[in-house]
């Protein structure tokens, strides 16, 4: 009789089980229908995080973000679309940059001919660097030359010399 | 105390002097690629708009239907070009002038026109050339590439290119006639 019911536990514990797992499964389904057929829009500051580092090469030097003209408005509302068509960031930013340039990017992008910038902004900051160490060692070591610079005219001078004798000599005569 | 004071002094010349040859070398590589890099911006800033009686250079761009048009497909022909944006609102004053225009060319086969969408987005393009009801060949400008080559100050612009591949005729701004626009083409197929 225990075995019996031990068994119709086990059974109904995996029934409840499947059941459980299946009515997951379908709300899961659900959730996942729902949420695409009603997607949330981008908002305006997932839209600007993106424009903020675009240029319009019309109105040059204001951010896309805050460039108040129409040609930038249209800009945004495509970064919008492709935001809601699930473009990643960089993939808007390259779209950007084929169809009208690497001069609207805010940095231009690490390649071709763009390294030479950013090495050579590497070997300046080295330059820089060293140059820096440079002058604040010379600072370091010229007060003591300096010190030694002052001493040796007066220690040499004839004059301070003769005066000195003088000095000793009036003293000595009192 | 003279010979310390010798002693400091060369030691200060030494340490002045002791200035690797490698950061020497890196720093003079480095400045004239700078001012390499300097005199080519220089060169492309100085080289200026194709003017007035100069070859204008082959371009291509690819119309909004996906074909493309060689500039050095129509020798032989008046090309007109014209800069224009969806959201340029000048644009708009002279597209119907310039579709009217087209036309009245495209039977004699002696005109072809062609309109470049400049920083334009292209569903905004698409609902301006249907608006206007264009039907000559319209692409975006592709990476700004024709508008830098013709160093364009805005939009519209009209650029007239005569048989022989020439500049020809610049008319900034808007046309305020078609008599104005057949002007220029008729004066260039005489």
């Amino acid at each position: 009789m225990r075995d019996k019911l031990d068994t119709f536990s086990i059974k109904s514990f995996r029934y409840f089980a499947l059941a459980l797992l299946l009515a997951a499964s379908l709300l899961g389904t659900f959730s996942n229908s729902a949420r695409a057929q009603d997607p949330q829009p981008p908002s305006d500051d997932q839209v600007n995080a993106v424009a903020k580092e675009l240029y319009c090469p019309v109105c040059e030097n204001i951010p896309l973000d805050v460039c108040p003209t129409q040609a930038c408005a249209q800009w945004r509302e495509l970064i919008r679309l492709k935001l809601s068509q699930g473009w990643s960031e960089d993939q808007i930013r390259s779209y950007f940059a084929e169809q009208y340039g690497d001069r609207v990017l805010a940095a231009p992008p690490l390649q071709g001919f763009n390294w030479v910038f950013y090495v050579l902004l590497g070997v300046f900051v080295v330059i820089a660097v060293v140059v820096y160490i440079r002058v604040v060692r010379n600072l370091k070591a010229k007060p003591a030359a300096a010190d030694a610079a002052t001493v040796k005219p007066v220690e040499q001078d004839d004059y301070f010399k003769r005066m000195e004798e003088e000095l000793n000599r009036r003293e000595k005569s009192r | 105390m003279d010979q310390s004071v010798d002693h400091s002094t060369k030691t200060a010349t030494a340490e002045r002097r002791s200035l690797p040859a490698w950061v020497v070398v890196l720093a003079f590589a480095a400045l004239i690629a700078f001012l390499a890099l300097i005199g080519v911006g220089l060169r492309r800033v100085q080289a200026g708009p194709i003017v007035i009686g100069q070859q204008v250079p082959d371009f291509s761009m690819t119309s909004f239907d996906g074909q493309t048009h060689h500039l050095s497909d129509f020798k032989g022909k008046v090309v007109v070009l014209n800069f224009w944006a969806s959201w340029c609102a000048p644009c708009s004053q002279e597209a119907a002038e310039l579709e009217e225009a087209w036309r009245n060319y495209q039977p004699g086969g002696e005109v072809i026109f062609l309109g470049v969408d400049y920083t334009d987005t292209e569903p905004e393009a698409l609902s301006y050339l249907a608006k206007f009801d264009i039907t000559y060949p319209n692409g975006p400008d592709l990476r700004t590439r024709i508008s830098q080559m013709f160093r364009i100050t805005g939009v519209p612009e009209t650029y007239f290119i005569d048989q022989e591949g020439k500049l020809a005729y610049v008319k900034k701004g808007p046309f305020t006639s078609l008599a104005e626009i057949q002007a220029v083409v008729d004066g260039l197929l005489q």
